[in-house]
């Protein structure tokens, strides 16, 4: 094993399902200690990527190393990761503190070595006092850290996480993104995440690789797949943008390409367009008020094009559907993407 | 009640009214469905119980052969004579061996159907293990007489394979063994184990089916052997299906009286043991006595089937 070893590579891996291709020609390399989300409609091919690297599954093509090394013909139990999986997958007849000495007991750890470690991991994820209940005394969000000190007592290289926030409450959510956030870098283990939240992934990853089709997209670091984003599907997944046709970008001063832009980069203008701007009209389909923000759906004059606009909410109050607005693009917004 | 008060008024005619009253008291209404089948189970199935536990406390007058319904324990007493409880014991390892066997057969099959089967091959496992309850039992019995025999298809099988001597050697055995296997205990086990198999299969596969496969899965991903996997999660959420499969196999076993005559020796089983008591002999209070015996053991069981924590998992 050499120390640069990523903690995780694939190697043009693709897993067929009959005539279906769940994953196809992926590569893909994460680094030790690293925050690293999978991103992807349902069906994307991101859970059968969590599921090839735990065990669960084999790749039809292509080649998976831990640490450098090949994981071909390496059964789940012999892998140096651990799985937070979507259900929890609590064991209903054993209580909390038993699940979570599971691991270390069919390892031949001995009965008060195990509990204690246990019940340090059971601390970590502030449980400490809930060792004695079995799983279904349990609320979701406890027994989601459960399924966490479970698999973090094996001290594990890469944890594995699948949803692991989907079927919790938005505040109990956001608490626990920032726990785990801060988790992943107390503990340096690789964190692979699988989610659908985009605004999970941008939060709390180092890297996001976005998935569509079995395929890898785009990936990189939050910002950039925010803001660059290499085709229209990560523009429209990754927090909504608004895509403008090749011809309508080359038609306002823009690249002769098909373009995001997001909509809190337009604004609405009352005079003329400034310096760098290009000037829309349009009817406003709907106005949504959004606490912080303001989003209105409008209709492009001349164009079949709608857009989403962002405004800070202090800012026209008094816009409703029907009304015609003047929009500014601000031509060093618009990001020129691939072809679709 | 605020949702009685949000109905409307009480219309008028005797079933309407009726109707109304039921909805308005759903406590009654509840009573109306519940009672027929309560005092169906009270009456007729706890009511026969308590009389069979009663008269198993009353004598039998020898020299009359009339029922001395002065209570005693002398109908137990006869049970504890050799010759009776021989029958108990033999009757209860009898059933233990085909409860045994039942779980232990059945398992990689209740397994395969709730964990693999999908689709067609679950109909065909389905209707596999259905398909021997939809026959009469007493023919399926007499067919195993015949496939048992001395000349039966077994013996010819064994003599086609040129392996009677195994045979031979099986019959050879001490107690189990006998000059055929129809007229042996094991031959007797044999179409128990086949008779009662499904009632193991069916509620097995019913607690596996309900075992999701994630916590297999997690417990491979936290680093146990499959050995290990069926020893700390498989099997002991599959045990309550095996509880309560055994305890059909169990108890289906020791009351059975039909097959032990058809397919055995000439001893007695629990069973048969009733059937003579109360018919030939006409000593009721003993063939209650007798009866009494499996509830009693089968009380015993689930005792400590639970409190080994069998039904934690339920």
């Amino acid at each position: 094993m050499t120390v640069a070893a990523p903690a995780v590579r694939f190697r043009a891996v693709t897993r067929h399902f009959g005539p279906v291709k769940a994953v196809d020609g992926v590569d893909l390399e994460i680094a030790p200690g690293e925050f690293f989300s999978m991103l992807g409609p349902s069906g994307s091919g991101k859970t059968t990527c969590l599921r090839l690297i735990a065990g669960f599954d084999q790749p039809s093509a292509g080649e998976i190393e831990i640490f450098g090394v090949p994981s071909a013909g390496v059964p789940p139990y012999a892998r140096a990761v651990n799985t937070v999986f979507q259900d929890y997958a609590l064991f209903p007849h054993m209580n909390v503190l038993d699940n979570v000495a599971y691991g270390l007991m069919v390892r031949g750890v001995g009965k008060r070595e195990r509990h204690a470690r246990a019940a340090e991991a059971l601390a970590l994820v502030k449980l400490g006092q809930h060792g004695e209940r079995r799983p279904v005394q349990l609320s979701g969000g406890q027994r989601q850290r459960v399924a966490l000190a479970r698999a973090l007592v094996n001290q594990p290289r890469v944890l594995l996480l699948d949803e692991p926030l989907g079927a919790l409450d938005l505040k109990l959510r956001e608490e626990m993104q920032v726990e785990l956030k801060a988790l992943q870098r107390k503990l340096g283990t690789a964190f692979v995440f699988v989610t659908h939240d985009q605004g999970e992934a941008l939060s709390m990853s180092d890297r996001v690789a976005v998935f569509n089709e079995g395929r890898i997209v785009q990936v990189g670091p939050p910002e950039e797949i925010y803001e660059r984003p290499r085709t229209d599907f990560v523009a429209r997944f990754v927090g909504g943008s608004n895509v403008l046709p090749a011809a309508v970008a080359r038609g306002i001063g823009g690249p002769d390409a098909p373009c995001s832009l997001r909509p809190e980069a337009i604004v609405l203008l009352t005079g003329p367009a400034p310096e760098g701007h290009a000037a829309l009209t349009a009817m406003i389909e709907d106005a949504q008020y959004h606490g912080a923000a303001r989003r209105l759906l409008v209709t492009v004059e001349g164009a079949d094009l709608r857009l989403a606009v962002s405004i800070p909410a202090a800012e026209g109050g008094g816009f409703g559907p029907g009304q015609t607005v003047t929009l500014g693009i601000p031509l060093a917004a618009l990001w020129a993407m691939e072809a679709a | 009640m605020s949702s009685a008060a949000a109905l409307p008024a009480p219309r008028g005619g005797l079933l309407r009214g009726l109707s109304d009253f039921l909805l308005r008291r759903p406590g009654a209404y509840l009573a109306l469905l519940l009672v027929p089948p309560l005092l169906w189970l009270g009456i007729i199935y706890l009511g026969s119980l308590f009389a069979l536990l009663t008269n198993s406390f009353f004598s039998i007058d020898e020299f009359s052969g009339t029922i001395d319904y002065t209570l005693t324990l002398s109908s137990y007493g006869q049970l504890l004579q050799l010759a009776n409880f021989d029958i108990v014991i033999r009757t209860v390892l009898m059933a233990a061996a085909v409860t045994l066997a039942s779980a232990v057969i059945a398992f990689p099959i209740a397994y395969y159907a709730a964990r693999y089967a999908k689709g067609r091959m679950k109909a065909v496992f389905y209707l596999a293990v259905m398909m021997p309850l939809w026959s009469s039992y007493l023919v399926k019995v007499y067919a195993w007489k015949l496939i048992l025999a001395k000349e039966g298809i077994v013996s010819w099988v064994a003599d086609t394979l040129g392996v009677t001597v195994v045979l031979d050697g099986v019959l050879a055995l001490p107690v189990i063994g006998g000059p055929s296997l129809s007229t042996s205990y094991i031959g007797t086990f044999l179409v128990f184990t086949y008779v009662w198999l499904p009632y193991m299969i069916l509620p097995l596969q019913a607690s596996l089916e309900r075992v999701p496969g994630s916590l297999v899965e997690a417990s491979e991903d936290l680093g146990a052997h499959p050995r290990q996997t069926f020893r700390h999660v498989i099997l002991p959420l599959a045990l309550p299906g095996m509880i309560a499969g055994s305890i059909f196999t169990f108890s289906l076993s020791l009351g059975d009286y039909i097959i032990p005559q058809i397919v055995g020796g000439s001893n007695l089983f629990i069973g048969q043991a009733v059937l003579i008591q109360q018919g030939t002999a006409g000593n009721i209070p003993l063939a209650a006595a007798f009866t009494v015996v499996p509830v009693a053991i089968m009380g015993l069981y689930l005792w400590g089937a639970k409190r080994t924590g069998a039904f934690d998992a339920l």
